[in-house]
């Protein structure tokens, strides 16, 4: 049970019981869908860039408890932060939650990741990964997906 | 038949031991294996036939004039005769080896599509059909401008045959319908949807693949067209499948792939083909699944389908009594008439978070939209958790299930 219980940590609960920004955005700049054909796993996410800040972002969607929390905390995490630091944040999630079972991970990795390192116990189940990381996947997307104006003039 | 006259004749405990994979433990947890409708396990008979096939018999069949290659071609139309009668056809050669029920349904889809579809001309399907026998019906209506229509179903995942009534016309061409829905378990009345295509002057698919382990099929009495099923569903190997189809259609159609075996003469002016049920079954085939496809059938015919209909119906009341008993729990697909599938979801955990923790009590159920996003959609949920039940499942096994959602209202509140 110690395995699962890393999985479904308080914090992951929470946050699949009320996730942060969960909303879709009026005013974006940005946006795109995050969807995992095999299993119907689907999220939208919204952003609204300031320059290179994120300024505003939000998603909506439906899916497991991993992924849901996953998406919340990562719009918790990237919120007000630049496109190079949601980026770098990124790669650091990505390279936790793909160690290899029974690799070592050094505490400060999981540290620098706030509560993203809740999401670490995930790497213990190779089947989830692509729940954890969905939403991430779908943030990179909406960074070179700017909202197509449509335009009454021609 | 008595309950106590069923246990008698039913001797689970005895049959399990045929399927050495149904003693491995998982996490460290006994085996409790309900994913029966993903793909079966198999009996000793199986494994052993494969065994001796490739160490004592391996060769390449209808072309060597050696020893082995006779031994080979012989097996393996042993096989196919070992198909003919269970599924009660009326010939060796209208029973065609396929890869399985996807790759039998693209057979009929392009080659009935390309000889019988013109434009105008429609297709109809049902909204509980797996997405192999929706995507293949879409590529050749595309093809053909033909129209793809669909019979509706009611809230408990039943046909509404009225619907599927006013659906046909003078152009509906093939029906194609499912016997036993994978992901909600419904018992189509075929052999009604069958006869009122029939008066229409329509020709009839089935789609045998969660049928043929569970209930006792007969073509002939069914009088359907053509009828798909895969070896790995009814405890035989994956890669292996059955076409039947009527000779007198399958001869009108034209092959659907072209190579060796299912010719008879080449030249570059022009190739004739070879009969039925050949001209279907280009390049060397799965040789070893077709024979263990045909032990599998003598398993299941040593057992007899009735008998496992019957013990597979009494997990079915189990299973659905305690799960009904199960807060939170909503069954999906109610249909009066049911094969062993309970599908579920749970009102504070999502399917695949089910899933995880019963995979950690060592109980494999599927979950998602068991590749009926369009059931998924109208029932307006995005997955579902799936148990499936085969004949060596127990009771006890049910109870399992029941303990393990516990643990995931445990963790979900």
């Amino acid at each position: 049970m110690s395995e699962l219980n890393e999985l479904y940590q308080q914090l992951i609960l929470e946050h699949n019981k009320s996730p942060r920004n969960f909303k879709e955005l009026e005013h974006f700049t940005n946006d795109a869908d995050g969807y995992n054909p095999l299993c119907g796993d689907h999220y939208h996410i919204w952003l609204k860039l300031d320059g290179d800040i994120i300024s505003d972002i939000g998603f909506k969607g439906s899916g497991c408890a991993i992924s849901k929390s996953s998406a919340s905390m990562m719009t918790a995490a990237v919120k007000g932060t630049t496109i190079a630091n949601a980026k770098e944040l990124f790669e650091k999630f990505h390279s936790v939650i793909m160690t290899k079972i029974g690799d070592e991970i050094p505490e400060e990795k999981i540290e620098e990741l706030g509560s993203l390192g809740a999401l670490a116990g995930v790497r213990e189940f190779p089947a989830r990964i692509k729940c954890a990381s969905l939403a991430w996947h779908a943030l990179i997307a909406a960074l070179i997906n700017p909202k197509q104006t449509v335009s009454t003039e021609q | 038949m008595s309950q106590l006259e069923t246990q008698i004749s039913f001797d689970v405990t005895t049959l399990r031991k045929d399927f050495p994979i149904l003693s491995t433990t998982v996490y460290g947890k006994p085996l409790v294996y309900l994913d029966n409708a993903a793909t079966t396990q198999k009996p000793n008979a199986v494994l052993d036939i494969q065994n001796i096939y490739y160490r004592e018999q391996n060769s390449n069949i209808h072309r060597g004039v050696h020893h082995l290659s006779e031994v080979a071609t012989f097996e393996y139309e042993k096989a196919r005769g070992k198909v003919k009668n269970f599924i009660n056809a009326a010939d060796n050669k209208e029973v065609i080896f396929t890869k399985g029920t996807t790759d039998s349904i693209n057979l009929v889809a392009q080659s009935f599509g390309k000889t019988f579809l013109n434009a105008g001309d429609e297709v109809i399907i049902s909204t509980m059909e797996h997405h192999s026998n929706i995507v293949p019906w879409q590529m050749i209506c595309e093809e053909q401008n033909a129209n793809l229509r669909i019979i509706p179903m009611n809230d408990d995942g039943e046909l509404v045959i009225e619907e599927f009534e006013k659906l046909l016309s003078p152009k509906t061409k093939i029906v194609s319908v499912v016997y036993i829905s994978n992901s909600i378990g419904t018992i189509n009345p075929i052999k009604q949807i069958i006869e009122l295509a029939h008066r229409n002057g329509s020709t009839v698919l089935i789609d045998g693949a969660q049928a043929v382990a569970h209930i006792p099929v007969d073509v002939r009495a069914l009088d359907c067209d053509f009828f798909a099923f895969s070896g790995h569903k009814i405890f035989g190997p994956t890669g292996i499948g059955v076409l039947y189809g009527k000779a007198a259609l399958l001869d009108q159609m034209k092959p659907y792939q072209g190579g060796g075996d299912m010719i008879r003469s080449v030249t570059f002016e022009k190739t004739t083909y070879n009969d039925l049920p050949y001209k279907f079954e280009a390049g060397t085939p799965n040789i070893v699944g077709g024979i263990g496809l045909g032990a599998a059938i003598d398993y299941v015919n040593i057992i007899g389908l009735n008998a496992i209909s019957r013990y597979e119906h009494e997990l079915l009341e189990y299973g659905t009594e305690i799960l009904s008993h199960v807060s939170g729990l909503r069954l999906i697909g109610t249909a009066k008439s049911k094969a062993s599938i309970l599908s579920f979801v749970l009102d504070n955990a999502h399917p695949h978070d089910i899933g995880t923790i019963l995979d950690r009590e060592g109980i494999a159920i599927r979950t998602g939209h068991h590749c009926t996003q369009p059931v998924m959609k109208r029932f307006g949920i995005p997955a579902t958790a799936r148990a499936s039940i085969s004949f060596y499942n127990t009771k006890e096994e049910l109870d399992a299930l029941v303990r393990g959602i516990a643990k995931v209202s445990e963790i979900f509140g």
